[in-house]
């Protein structure tokens, strides 16, 4: 690595403000966040508690209301490929294939290379998330996971300066988003780029970061606390999860997910079945598939 | 084991499946077909021959409809047009695919020049709010506007080309009436863009023409070719009516003189013409359209 900067990114009371019909509404307020060069943070908190918005303004595809972001020293505004981003959805072109989504990035960012060499990078980031075979399909003729593997080789091309990840596996079944965590790390493990995610899923945040930073619910939302994660990289999922650690870490989260992101009194539900509806479900004769011998 | 393949049941329901599925693609369509032409013969009408007192021979007209040719006499007062489409008799008696397709080259023409307005047009208005607030309420005056109105005023405007003024109004007709499912849709298609893809092009920094050509356009393409084949059936019917109007040799133009000379049967041909044709190259453009949706 060349000049050592130990702060990547200095988030310095970031607000977030909507104006409504009903006047302003704050999603985020006084948000406040260093990470050093090479750390892997997680984002954590409800559904819809503004962390995504956080991550967006890092990203620059949401303006800032407030507050100063300061990435690798200097003022940062406005999106760049500097910040490689994996989106929830994978966000590929359909009307290209793989490797012509990851040369979209590698053509904009390297353009004195030779076409060779972006080609080369192109398919080596390719190759290290497992699409080696399929990199010439379209995203409709790949599965979910594989999609997500695309959008992730496409980060990684662009040899960011932060990657940011907004809940990048919250679209997958449990196994492919185990597999699709392995390959993050993997690649990770390779060139540590500072990174910011979101995620809502606990043991995904253990098992991927160095801190954990848990936000309170939305709106004006800010930093509630944040975890530091102790295990030594490269880490392997079966130690984490046998290590006795781990679940005080997670009874951590869980407890702060639970009470101290405070949580409004919930209102009845505005929608209820009128009773011709709901006998109409209770006898509601679902088809069941039964085995033969 | 599977049992369920050896079961009888499966193949004779396959059988009535694809019977129905014959039914419904070939026998209901000609009984439709027959069911008209039952009704045009029962109300077409025709000539009965009497001996008058005198000795003379009186043809008198019956039917429903006693100027209607039926059918059959169609069949047999066409069948030169039909039998030989291609054929050049004189300039007014030709082959009725002679004359299709001489209609269809002017179609070709304008419809080009529609495209080729339309589309950037489109683009514009998706892109631009102030371009679309500024010239959305003339484009919504002027869509709806007949194109026997048009026609007058696109001599007019070309009546500096002299014994071009004819053709050339008629190319202008054809464009301005057939241009607007192209902006339109181009325009729609243009808002419709997901802000995914968007998204990409601003994290990429790609430059306006970049983003234009690798992200817009290719996501645009299945509204833009919706546009496409929506402004080709348009153009086609517009021909009908500038032939009418300017006396340019085609089908509409056939139709028209053969209306004048009394040939009822000419007309019914001539409006089969129009609409296979139109037909034809309706489900030609939505082949090409189905092509870039499945992308």
């Amino acid at each position: 690595m060349s000049v050592k900067n130990p702060k990547m990114l200095e988030l310095d009371r970031l607000w977030k403000t909507y104006d409504t019909p009903k006047g302003p509404t704050t999603i985020v307020k006084d948000f406040n966040l260093k990470l050093k060069e090479g750390e892997f943070a997680t984002l954590i908190g409800h559904s819809g508690c503004g962390k995504s918005t956080v991550l967006m303004m890092v990203a620059g595809l949401s303006d800032l209301s407030q507050g100063n972001m300061i990435l690798a020293g200097k003022e940062a505004s406005g999106p760049g490929p500097d910040r490689g981003i994996v989106f929830q959805s994978p966000c590929l072109l359909p009307w290209m294939t793989a490797f012509e989504n990851v040369m979209l990035g590698v053509n904009q960012v390297y353009f004195t290379a030779s076409k060779t060499e972006r080609r080369q990078m192109a398919e080596y980031y390719l190759t290290i998330v497992g699409l080696g075979d399929a990199m010439h399909k379209r995203p409709s003729e790949l599965s979910q996971g594989m999609r997500q593997r695309v959008g992730i080789a496409r980060a990684f091309a662009l040899q960011p300066k932060m990657l940011l990840l907004d809940e990048p596996f919250g679209m997958l079944d449990s196994l492919t988003r185990y597999e699709l965590q392995e390959v993050l790390l993997e690649l990770w493990r390779r060139n540590r780029i500072t990174t910011l995610m979101v995620t809502h899923d606990v043991d995904e945040a253990i098992f991927l970061s160095d801190r954990v930073v848990m936000m309170t619910n939305g709106p004006e939302a800010e930093v509630g606390d944040i975890l530091n994660i102790p295990f030594e990289r490269p880490r392997n999922r079966k130690e984490i999860m046998e290590d006795p650690r781990y679940y005080k870490l997670r009874e951590h989260l869980i407890t702060f997910l639970n009470d101290r992101s405070h949580i409004r009194p919930s209102r009845e539900p505005t929608f209820k079945p009128s009773p011709d509806m709901a006998a109409e479900l209770a006898t509601q004769d679902f088809p069941v598939c039964t085995m033969t011998a | 084991m599977l049992p369920l393949l050896n079961c009888p049941s499966i193949n004779t329901a396959a059988a009535v499946k694809i019977s129905t599925d014959f039914l419904t693609k070939y026998i209901l369509p000609l009984l439709g077909i027959f069911a008209v032409l039952l009704i045009w013969t029962a109300v077409a009408g025709g000539v009965r021959e009497e001996k008058t007192a005198s000795g003379f021979t009186k043809k008198i007209k019956t039917g429903l409809i006693q100027d209607l040719p039926g059918p059959y006499e169609t069949w047999v007062k066409t069948k030169k047009y039909i039998v030989q489409p291609f054929a050049k008799r004189e300039e007014l008696d030709q082959g009725i695919l002679r004359f299709t397709w001489y209609s269809l080259i002017v179609v070709a023409k304008g419809y080009s020049i529609a495209l080729i307005i339309g589309t950037p047009i489109g683009f514009m208005l998706g892109l631009s709010k102030v371009f679309t607030r500024m010239f959305d309420p003339i484009i919504q005056i002027l869509r709806p506007v007949s194109p026997l109105a048009w026609m007058p005023l696109g001599v007019v405007l070309f009546m500096g080309a002299g014994k071009h003024a004819n053709d050339l109004g008629a190319l202008f007709t054809i464009a301005v009436c057939s241009m607007w499912p192209t902006v339109l849709n181009t325009a729609v298609g243009v808002r419709a863009v997901p802000q995914d893809y968007l998204n990409v092009a601003k994290v990429l920094k790609l430059s306006k023409w970049k983003t234009l050509w690798k992200v817009l356009v290719p996501a645009t393409l299945p509204y833009m070719f919706t546009g496409y084949r929506l402004s080709l059936g348009i153009a086609w019917l517009v021909i009908v009516a500038v032939e009418m109007l300017t006396g340019r040799i085609g089908i509409g133009n056939f139709l028209w003189n053969e209306y004048n000379n009394g040939l009822y049967t000419s007309i019914i041909l001539s409006i089969l013409t129009i609409g296979f044709v139109g037909w034809a190259l309706d489900r030609l453009m939505s082949l090409l359209e189905s092509r870039f949706k499945s992308i």
